[in-house]
């Protein structure tokens, strides 16, 4: 049996959102085995939790993170929607909106950052730039969109992309969070039998790393 | 260029006469014969390698303690080199010159570390770039690309590309320099020994702010050696936001190239606009019409206002205050709406063009514009209230990070940063471009130069810009506002600069025109670049804590630090 | 006046019929220790909802407000989130130390609120030291935070907890200070007995004048201090140390340093109203009769937290309005300015009940 889900977002009807028909594939795709009742329901709970509390990590390389400022500030105000959290260490970040061009230099920087955040991790590709490289495109230095480098959950195009559409980006992540699965088969944290070994064979590098 | 006339001293604000708009006191000069040199026309002086050092020591003697730009060149067969702006901040007379090598391989020429601080960064820029060395610099390493990177991007024969892919392991950061010392002390002739210098020792306590970190205004990194909470050194290193903008200006068009300069300061993106139109207008001795100018001249200070404005909610949130910092960009969201209706943007606005702008004002524009200014000559006094005057913000911005006069001059730091210190910098007054001849305003100075004077120097020019703007917005010139150019522009051949007062200082734009249809060189005077500069020497000995007052006040924005 | 241990009495009546005296004892600690865990996680969640709600307000905007009617349910949401996110084990740190550190500041901070004396008769943890034993376990809490910092391995945590001890343990001395000034007057250090005779004789505040009202302005700063916010938040000064000493903790490790820093600031806020402002005891005016009846319908526990409440806005009021102090300010704040008036004020309270200047 198919099935469909559609997440309702508060004063957006599902039919007005664009590109329904990505999400759509994605809920088949997530929920091709089907899904028993309890554990959805408790899912649908823990999902109701994160969509509605999505933390952003303080990441802002250019020109749209004086966007984001202003998503947060009076007019616009993010904290409506309860994201107004603003975390400055990726630990306690949920979402690591990716607001600027990303050069070479930093994308070792970008993917230690995503690495260090704590499951479970969105990311929003804000702008131009974090899309496909933007007016620096040609560019020698400038990575040509970051997911290239890490998985990207929403794109909100633009340069810089207004405060609404920063918005309804989140909304839309919103939706991807409302349907996912997190008793059934995502998001399960998984012993990593390498782990020792990687330890082991990590500790000189780190030693190292640590003396300089 | 000489205009240092008419700078009127002191730091108050007093309300310009009114009607002093309608009658300008003088008009600009006319537009010069199309046959003679360009009125931004540069002509260098070209001295061998091995005279600079002995030239700039005379010049220097003779007063000229700025050095206002410093380029980086790949002539192509006439070798590497450099174009030096050095300018007398007392008379306000410049001089340039160059210099070049034709050794590709191992290029190098004398550096001016000893007489300009800033000549540091910008020699190492040039080296990361071109590979010019030094001699007599002490920490030749690349500012802003990767250590391991192969090759310097900006010469025209790199292959940028196919040495340097993608990488993703960790950036290598090396603790230990290599310095030039000059086997002749005169720089007679430019042999050298190469030295190491230590940038920091294994006993220092090291600790990284950025390039992931709320207060760094973007992806600045701050190496930071710490003895308990107190700063002994500071080591930036740049380039995280290294979009390489440049070198994608040798393969734009002109028209394109301006694209890019909205992104560089994206809190000034007018007024980089205006300078790189203003380069090339004036290469071409196109003269814009009255209305274009006055239209700019609006634009300019409006954007001048967002961005001290931001400035303030920036160092509001930096300093723990997050309620005054919802307050500036409650006010800012006004001026926002203005560029809309006209620009179309909010932040970015590519609005000026080369020979004028891009669309007529909004019919709503001066209504929206004269509402404007009453409302934040009101909402200005809350920023005093809630933030300035406090007692708290006092004491912590009061004495902390003191930059003497002759430090910014040493180190180029202008617009706020040298005007809190009482140096007479404004290009507005220096070099009156636009409109700024017909209106009266005050080039608010501080003498203090510490963080407290840095804050009020740029509240106070809120005032300023608020008064000029209401001196011309009523009298807008009739004009058309565009300029009739041909479809492909060419510059003609040469060398040409042109600076507006930024909203951090003076943001130049260095053309140099081999007669295409494209830059063989378009350079930017980063308005940054020496603001972070200077952190090292300004927060030295103060705690970390003060790292973050004196960076908010000095003001940077990275992406037009990295270009 | 209703007076709460009616209720325990006839509890405790009821329990000893049915099984000996130890399992009656045995079963009303569980009941109380849930009630406690209970009361803790909901002011948490009132806490943070008020504080989201009052700073969107000083700030021109609207604060949550999509997540249930007027965003009541945002905190709620914000809870499942943490309880499902992942927590992350460091690798070269010391794993004990790091995970007993959220443990040790919640465990401190839920101590502390069982002092709290919430209506006549209801108090859980009350003794002829109570002042005593408050300060000697809300002492534990930086112990946590010291500890975070240490085994975190980051510079930025370590810089932070640094901070963050030498900021509380100055701040305990004009803590403990005041309270002692204050118990110059009272004479007692059971809170049960200091809310008794405020409910005979009058307000602290009001009855100790001039030094009790110096000395509650005091609290009040080095309450902030104590509970590390605003102006005083510099061990986790967010544009200087990006988390301060709770850097590294996610999911509900970072859960716990959150609620600890709201539950802190409620006890603080309580200790305020018990201590100055009468606890649970009406606000009587000398003369009114029929004013001070009907202020003695309302319930004691109502008054505690109107009154607790009230202090709770006074200190986010401030929070949202200063900038951050700089560390040396900091400890020169304390050490040259409170900590020489508390000591005056203390011999000027001892003058004022020598000479029985009180109301």
């Amino acid at each position: 049996m198919a099935v469909t889900k559609k997440p309702k977002i508060k004063s957006i009807p599902y039919e007005e959102f664009k590109d329904n028909e990505t999400f759509e594939s994605l809920v088949a795709q997530l929920n091709q085995n089907g899904t028993n009742v309890i554990v959805r329901s408790l899912d649908e709970l823990i999902d109701w939790g994160r969509s509605n509390s999505l933390w952003p990590l303080t990441f802002a390389t250019s020109c749209c993170g004086i966007e984001f400022m202003a998503v947060c500030a009076a007019r616009y105000d993010i904290a409506r929607f309860g994201f107004e959290v603003t975390r400055n260490s990726p630990r306690q970040a949920d979402v690591i909106l990716v607001s600027g061009t990303i050069t070479t230099k930093m994308a070792p920087v970008l993917k230690r950052l995503y690495d260090q955040m704590a499951d479970p991790k969105y990311v929003v590709a804000v702008g131009g730039c974090s899309i496909s490289g933007g007016p620096f495109k040609k560019s020698y230095h400038v990575v040509n969109g970051v997911d290239n480098i890490i998985p990207v959950d929403v794109y909100v195009p633009g340069c810089p992309p207004r405060p609404e559409s920063f918005l309804y980006g989140m909304m839309q992540l919103q939706r991807i969070v409302k349907v996912e699965n997190f008793f059934g088969t995502t998001n399960r944290k998984e012993r990593d039998p390498y782990g020792r070994q990687m330890n082991k064979a990590n500790q000189e590098i780190l030693n190292e790393a640590e003396e300089a | 260029m000489e205009n240092k006339e008419n700078i009127q001293p002191g730091g108050a604000t007093t309300k310009p006469v009114a009607g002093a708009a309608a009658k300008p006191a003088a008009r600009p000069a006319a537009a010069a014969a199309p046959t003679g040199p360009a009125e931004n026309e540069l002509t260098p002086k070209v001295l061998q390698p091995n005279e600079v050092y002995a030239f700039v020591r005379e010049q220097y003697d003779n007063g000229y303690l700025f050095l206002e730009n410093l380029t980086g060149m790949d002539w192509g067969e006439e070798g590497l080199g450099v174009i030096y702006q050095i300018e007398n901040p007392e008379t306000g007379k410049k001089l340039c010159f160059q210099t070049a090598t034709t050794d590709r391989q191992d290029p190098v020429l004398a550096s001016l570390v000893d007489f300009y601080d800033i000549a540091n960064i910008y020699e190492r820029e040039v080296y990361d770039f071109f590979g010019i060395r030094f001699v007599g610099h002490p920490d030749m390493r690349r500012i802003y690309l990767r250590e391991d990177w192969i090759g310097f991007p900006m010469r025209k024969d790199d292959e940028t590309e196919k040495f340097n892919p993608l990488r993703m392991d960790n950036e290598p950061l090396t603790d230990e320099t290599v310095g030039l010392r000059p086997v002749d002390e005169a720089r007679k002739t430019l042999d050298y020994t190469t030295q190491k210098n230590p940038i920091f020792t294994p006993e220092d306590y090291v600790v990284n702010i950025g390039p992931q970190h709320p207060s760094t205004h973007g992806v600045l990194h701050f190496r930071v050696s710490l003895e308990g909470e107190r700063i002994c050194k500071i080591d930036p290193v740049l380039g995280y936001i290294h979009r390489g903008v440049e070198k994608l200006n040798e393969q734009l068009t002109y028209p394109q190239t301006l694209a890019l300069t909205d992104r560089l300061d994206y809190l000034g993106a007018m007024q980089n606009r205006h300078a790189t139109c203003m380069v090339i207008e004036k290469a071409m001795q196109v003269e814009v019409s009255d209305r274009v100018k006055v239209i700019r001249t609006i634009m300019d200070e409006l954007q001048r206002i967002d961005s001290h404005i931001l400035f303030f909610s920036c160092l509001c949130q930096d300093l723990g205050a997050t309620t005054a910092f919802l307050y500036g960009f409650r006010d800012r969201e006004k001026i926002l709406d203005i560029f809309e209706e006209t620009c179309g943007g909010r932040l970015i606005l590519n609005y000026n063009t080369i020979g004028g702008v891009m669309a007529d004002i909004h019919p709503n524009f001066q209504k929206r514009v004269s509402e404007f200014i009453p409302y934040m000559r009101k909402n200005i006094k809350e920023y005093y209230d809630i933030f300035v005057n406090n007692v708290i913000f006092r004491n912590r911005a009061i004495g902390v990070g003191v930059l003497t006069k002759e430090d910014c001059i040493s180190y180029g730091c202008t617009g706020g940063t040298g005007r809190a210190a009482g140096w007479h910098n404004d290009v507005r007054k220096r070099m009156p471009y636009a409109a700024y001849d017909r209106v009266q305003f005050n080039e608010v100075l501080h003498s203090e130069g510490d963080s407290y004077a840095r804050t009020l120097v740029r509240l106070e020019e809120i005032m300023e810009s608020l008064n000029i703007i209401e001196q011309l917005i009523d009298n807008i010139p009739e004009g058309n506002y565009q300029e009739k150019m041909k479809p492909i522009i060419k510059v003609p051949a040469g060398v040409y600069y042109s600076a507006v007062e930024g909203s951090r200082g003076e943001f130049g734009a260095l053309l140099v025109s081999k007669g295409d249809k494209s830059p063989y060189r378009l350079h930017y005077r980063s308005t940054g670049l020496p603001l972070v500069a200077v952190m090292d020497h300004a927060c030295r000995g103060n705690m970390i804590a003060d790292l973050i007052t004196i960076g908010g006040t000095l003001d940077y924005v990275v992406p037009d630090i990295d270009r | 006046m209703f007076d709460f241990s009616e209720i325990s009495k006839w509890l405790h009546g009821l329990l000893t019929g049915v099984m000996p005296e130890w399992a009656a004892i045995l079963t009303e600690s569980v009941l109380v220790a849930l009630a406690i865990i209970t009361l803790y996680a909901v002011f948490a969640i009132v806490l943070i909802y008020m504080e989201r709600k009052v700073c969107a307000f000083f700030q021109c905007r609207l604060g949550p407000m999509r997540v249930g009617p007027w965003g009541t349910l945002q905190v709620f949401s914000d809870v499942f989130k943490m309880l499902t996110k992942e927590i992350i084990n460091l690798r070269k740190t010391d794993m004990f130390l790091h995970n007993l550190a959220p443990f040790l500041v919640v465990m401190a901070s839920m101590v502390t609120f069982a002092c709290l004396p919430w209506n006549k008769g209801a108090q859980i943890i009350d003794f002829n030291i109570g002042v005593f034993f408050f300060l000697a376990v809300s002492g534990i809490g930086v112990v946590g935070i010291l500890l975070a910092g240490w085994s975190s391995n980051n510079k930025y945590s370590l810089i932070g907890a640094m901070r963050s001890g030498a900021q509380i343990i100055s701040y305990e001395l004009s803590i403990g200070m005041t309270m002692l000034t204050m118990i110059c007057l009272t004479g007692t250090m059971s809170f049960s007995e200091i809310c008794e005779q405020q409910s005979v004789e009058g307000w602290n505040i009001f009855r100790g004048h001039i030094p009790a009202v110096l000395a509650f302005i005091i609290y009040l700063v080095a309450g902030n201090a104590e509970c590390n916010r605003g102006p005083f938040d510099l061990p986790e000064s967010e544009s200087e140390l990006t988390a301060g000493y709770h850097t590294e903790y996610s999911g509900m490790h970072f859960g716990y340093y959150y609620l600890a820093e709201y539950l802190n600031l409620f006890i603080c806020a309580g200790m305020a109203s018990t201590i100055f402002l009468g606890g649970w005891a009406p606000l009587h005016i000398a003369g009114l009769d029929g004013f001070n009846g009907v202020m003695d319908l309302i319930p004691g526990a109502v008054w505690f937290l109107v009154k607790t409440f009230f202090v709770v806005f006074l200190l986010m009021w401030l929070r949202w309005t200063f900038p951050r102090l700089r560390i040396d300010q900091i400890l020169s704040l304390e050490w040259k300015y409170l900590v020489p008036i508390t000591m005056l004020n203390l011999i000027l309270m001892a003058l004022v009940v020598v000479y029985g200047l009180h109301f």
